[in-house]
């Protein structure tokens, strides 16, 4: 069986998915990211999804429960490189992968997290909530 | 309509005995209606091909232009209905560089004394003529209709573009009816661009919408939940006061999606939600 | 037997691409979805359309793994004279589901998932149509077009 592989950049994990997931590579890398967690202390998750050309419903559970358990541990989740057609498909399925934070890329997913750790900061803020939730529409 | 072997033969004969008379009668016909959009020299290689090619379809026992035998003669016959709809031919002259087959037929027909067996000759060589004409048609027509569908959607990509208004910010402004399909390739390539040109804000501007219903606006919806999951926000600008009172009146929630009245105030927003602050650099003078 | 159709029924001509694929384990699901991406990129989809089609695809091959115990999908390029178009058709003979209505509607799940394999697959096609039989099986067929 394929193992999802994960990298350690500073305090944050970089799992990038390359591969059409079986189910068991799946529920194996849910573990995986939680073992490395706790065993490297890191703060943030970042999972580069690029490489997929489908999200099922079953891979969108598989990463709430990756987000919802490393939330758990201490450590922010972003998926990042959500490819355009199967974000419209997710749409249509109805799955809208509540309570996960998403990037365009890895390296505005680092942005992400790091701005998390730092608090949140008037302005810089990568999605506009924070900026907007203090100003009256 | 098919042509038996007898038929056909007297036929071949016909179209090679007076060959180079049929085929210089032909083209020019044939150039009088064109007047010069095509090169003598060009239309004279058609109008040979075409001679032989149909000399080789009757020739050969029984004809029918369906059949296998002439499959080169419905070959050439498309190939040009197709450059001349292409090239903006109108039908008829398309047509004649068949027609003019008869005429020039006609010319060189020996009616002897006007027998029986000679007319039925002369319906049943002219009743070929009338297919190949037809088929030139149908195929004219197939051609013209594969141009147009092939436009509408060129139109379709040009009516939605979608620009990169800042760093990070793109916009696609509607203008027109959005039925559903327009709407979906909208939202396909807004999502791209936002990959394309690593934007976190996607500004929907509708100012030239004249209408939204129910359909169009779920569109809208997906695409800024779409835009969410990839990792951009989404601004609809230019609600237009009728449009706001029928996304009222059709119950469809706008939820937690940015709108603002102008494409100018929806800038400004993305701007200042991506870290840019704008600042008037002198005072305005007082007018 | 039930039976939910939308828009399905009229006749098609079946053209060369069909393959047969059994549904036993696992790993199966992979297999069926590149299948019938390979009939989605045959049958000349828009690469939104062929993400939707083999979305559905996998959520229905999860379903007959799980629900029905395993069975088979048959996946053909189809062509309706119209336009060509790619059907899957899975089929299992599990227990059947005793009511499609809730089946159909998200959130119903009895296998521990999100409970939007059917609904959502039949949001993600062009025709959905569902044959079940209580303790014989179940018969998924989808179909989706070119545009």
């Amino acid at each position: 069986m394929d193992r999802v592989p994960i990298l350690k950049i500073g305090d944050v994990l970089l799992v990038s998915i390359q591969v059409d997931l079986e189910d068991k590579t799946a529920i194996q890398l849910q573990e995986d990211v939680a073992d490395r967690i706790v065993a490297s202390g890191a703060h943030g998750v970042i999972i580069d999804i690029t490489g997929l050309d489908i999200v099922d419903s079953f891979v969108g559970r598989m990463l709430s429960s990756i987000a919802a358990i490393s939330r758990v541990l201490g450590a922010d989740t972003v998926v990042v490189g959500m490819r355009p057609a199967v974000a419209i498909t997710l749409v249509e399925l109805g799955l809208s992968l509540e309570g996960i934070q998403t990037a365009l890329n890895v390296e505005r997913g680092m942005r992400i997290l790091a701005e998390a750790r730092q608090g949140p900061r008037l302005h810089r803020d990568e999605r506009g909530s924070t900026a907007e939730a203090a100003a009256p529409r | 309509m098919a042509l038996n072997a007898q038929t056909g033969k007297t036929f071949d004969a016909l179209l090679s005995a007076n060959g180079d008379r049929l085929v210089d009668r032909w083209t020019e016909r044939v150039a009088q209606t064109l007047r010069g959009r095509l090169t003598e020299t060009e239309l004279r290689r058609q109008i040979l091909e075409l001679h032989s090619a149909l000399r080789a379809a009757v020739g050969e026992g029984t004809f029918d232009l369906p059949s296998e035998g002439s499959a080169e003669l419905r070959a050439l016959l498309g190939e040009l209905s197709r450059e001349r709809a292409r090239r903006g031919f109108s039908p008829s002259e398309t047509a004649i560089s068949v027609f003019a087959l008869k005429d020039a037929l006609i010319e060189v027909f020996d009616f002897g004394d006007g027998d029986a067996e000679a007319l039925r000759e002369l319906i049943a060589f002219t009743q070929v003529i009338d297919q190949l004409g037809l088929y030139t048609f149908e195929t004219y027509a197939r051609a013209r209709e594969e141009l147009i569908s092939g436009q509408g959607e060129q139109l379709l990509e040009l009516s939605t573009p979608v620009v990169k208004l800042w760093a990070g910010v793109v916009a696609v402004p509607l203008v027109g009816t959005l039925d559903s399909a327009r709407a979906q390739v909208v939202m396909e390539k807004l999502l791209q661009s936002l990959v394309d040109t690593e934007s976190t804000y996607a500004i929907i501007d509708i100012t030239g919408v004249p209408a939204v219903d129910t359909q169009v606006a779920q569109h809208i919806l997906k695409t800024v939940v779409a835009a969410r999951l990839m990792g951009a926000e989404c601004v609809i600008s230019g609600i237009r006061p009728q449009i706001a009172q029928t996304i009222v009146a059709l119950g469809i929630e706008f939820g937690d999606i940015t709108t603002k009245a102008s494409l100018a105030d929806a800038l400004v927003h993305a701007m200042r939600a991506n870290g840019v602050d704008i600042v008037r650099r002198t005072p305005r003078e007082e007018s | 037997m039930t039976t939910v159709s939308e828009r399905g029924g009229a006749p098609v001509e079946r053209t060369e691409l069909r393959e047969i694929l059994l549904i036993a384990a696992d790993e199966d699901v992979v297999h069926v979805r590149q299948l019938v991406r390979k009939a989605a990129v045959a049958a000349k989809l828009s690469l939104v359309d062929q993400t939707k089609l083999v979305t559905a695809a996998s959520e229905l091959a999860r379903n007959t793994l799980a629900y029905g115990g395993g069975g088979q999908v048959t996946v053909e390029v189809v062509d309706d004279g119209r336009r060509v178009g790619v059907r899957a058709e899975f089929v299992d003979e599990g227990p059947g589901i005793p009511d499609i209505g809730r089946a159909m509607s998200d959130g119903y799940t009895t296998g521990g998932g999100l409970g939007l394999g059917l609904g959502g697959a039949r949001r993600l096609v062009d025709e959905f149509e569902l044959d079940t039989k209580v303790s014989l099986g179940t018969r998924v067929t989808v179909t989706k077009w070119a545009r």
